[in-house]
């Protein structure tokens, strides 16, 4: 805990070098001083930008754009998977179940369909699933697979809100990545009543997981027939 | 990171860089050996530490944010311990006892991430001890801590607020985003802890609340009168100017699918209620 705390540290200084205390004093006076920052990122990371598996097939686009498809298409994953719950409920699902998930649906369908309306003319296609891997008629396999999707979007949005560059839209990703999160500990306490936050979930300095879109792309292909190209969304 | 190449690149646009670094040029000669050593996660800390001292890095926005957020912390840790300290308040020998465990745990380990992360950024932790609070809220809740219904109730309306807050605060974060990303990490853990905790309160040694959902419907649905400031907009439902309802869906899944932040007035005007 102590070294994950000393690392935590780190990354908050280096995250207040690279942005508010460079663009303030003397060398960013010079002509070059976005040139420099950018120099800067340049000559201290060296990115891969091949991405296999996801550099080929529906362009999610880049900007701030680019991450509202990519948000977009884990809300199309996640509605169609609750759309086929509620459709196709597990035997002998209880009442109260059937209910919780049911509301789940709505609020990934309202999510999908936000994002689709808000992008306009700039959304992606409709994404083709691939659910074979899951038996829609036993429990187990549901909320295994529901585990998966909502602890994933929690993961994917809080990664991403940091590549979003226009605070309404951070702000936005911000009110949905909470509902998913309430999702997520409900579909755990489920499974396993008390494991809302537990080890698998949050760390010892008691965070949520945050991950990449290229790391949350990855994971969710195998739910996704189509190909998504990914290539040109941001990364820092 | 390369950090020989990150001090090459700033001096070809600031050439007195090695001057404002304090220790000077002696201690660069060996920081540069020092550099191809060290662990690659060490080298940000150190490269922070120098920057701080040429060019008098202050973040007092953030660090307000970040205090903002630790007295938060500080309230929700002191409540739950102070609830697990009193005997035959939480049903022992029931899963109530692990889960109130397990979301005392996080809320210590945010407060002491926050402290740290202050303290790294130059600025000063607020501080608090148990004694710093009322949480009958000067007598809104007399019975917090011998009634577990209350206590559970007051713990939804603490989750529920403190979701809200950090996700008010997430826009004035992006400066930095790396802060912004460990807070964005925080606030869906609040979420989580929220959803339990309304779980809870359904049982019926939790109150019996059976309409009441892991997710906030229309405004105050606590059912706790007190608690309608925490709750004040939480039946938006417009987002980015779309009308949800006008996508087809019910008011009630229009409110529950999107979570509404809440101001840093409004936040400290609630947590004034807790604070002696």
């Amino acid at each position: 805990m102590k070294s994950l705390q000393g690392e935590k540290e780190v990354l908050l200084q280096e995250s207040g070098i690279l942005t508010a205390k460079l663009q303030r004093r003397s060398f960013l006076q010079y002509a070059g001083a976005g040139v420099a920052g950018v120099a800067l990122v340049a000559a201290g990371c060296k990115k891969d930008k091949s991405i296999p598996g996801l550099d080929t097939g529906v362009d999610l686009g880049s900007g701030d754009p680019g991450i509202l498809n990519y948000a977009y298409a884990l809300e199309q994953l996640e509605g169609a998977f609750y759309d086929a719950v509620v459709k196709s409920p597990y035997t002998g699902i209880p009442a109260n179940e059937l209910a919780l998930l049911t509301d789940i649906r709505d609020h990934e369908l309202a999510h999908r369909e936000f994002f689709k309306k808000a992008l306009g003319t700039g959304a992606i296609v409709n994404l083709t699933v691939d659910f074979s891997s899951i038996n829609f008629a036993d429990r187990t396999s549901v909320l295994t697979t529901a585990k998966t999707f909502e602890d994933l979007g929690v993961s994917a949005y809080n990664g991403a809100g940091k590549l979003l560059k226009t605070a309404k839209y951070l702000e936005v990703a911000g009110k949905i990545v909470s509902v998913e999160a309430r999702h997520a500990a409900l579909i755990r306490d489920l499974i396993s009543n008390g494991s809302f936050a537990d080890l698998t979930a949050v760390d010892a300095n008691g965070l949520d997981g945050a991950l990449t879109p290229i790391q949350v792309l990855t994971k969710a292909k195998a739910f996704i027939k189509t190909a998504i190209n990914a290539s040109n969304l941001p990364t820092s | 990171m390369n950090i020989i190449n990150i001090l090459e690149e700033i001096e070809k646009v600031d050439g007195e860089v090695y001057e404002r670094l304090n220790p000077r040029r002696a201690a660069m000669k060996s920081f540069y050996g020092f550099g191809s050593k060290v662990a690659l996660a060490a080298l940000p800390m150190a490269l922070g530490s120098m920057f701080k001292k040429a060019y008098g890095q202050t973040t007092n926005g953030v660090i307000d944010v970040l205090n903002f957020a630790l007295t938060l912390e500080y309230i929700e840790y002191n409540f739950y311990q102070t609830g697990i300290n009193t005997a035959g308040l939480i049903p022992a020998g029931t899963p109530a006892v692990g889960a109130i465990n397990t979301i005392r745990d996080h809320e210590l380990a945010h407060v002491n991430l926050l402290k740290g992360a202050i303290t790294a950024s130059g600025g000063t932790p607020v501080s608090f001890t148990a004694a710093s609070f009322d949480f009958t809220a000067k007598g809104n809740f007399p019975t917090v801590f011998s009634d577990y219904p209350t206590f559970l109730a007051v713990a939804q309306v603490f989750e529920d607020t403190g979701v809200r807050a950090y996700k008010g605060q997430a826009g004035n974060l992006m400066s930095s985003p790396s802060v912004l990303q460990t807070a964005l990490q925080i606030h869906s853990v609040e979420a989580r802890h929220a959803s339990h905790i309304r779980q809870m309160r359904k049982a019926p040694a939790g109150g019996g609340l059976t309409s009441l959902k892991p997710w906030i419907t229309g405004a105050n649905d606590s059912g706790v009168a007190a608690a309608a400031a925490s709750y004040a907009g939480e039946d938006n439902v417009t987002q980015l100017d779309i009308n949800i309802p006008g996508l087809g869906f019910s008011v009630n899944a229009s409110t529950e699918a999107f979570d509404e932040p809440l101001g840093k007035d409004q936040v400290l005007a609630i947590a004034s209620l807790f604070i002696k």
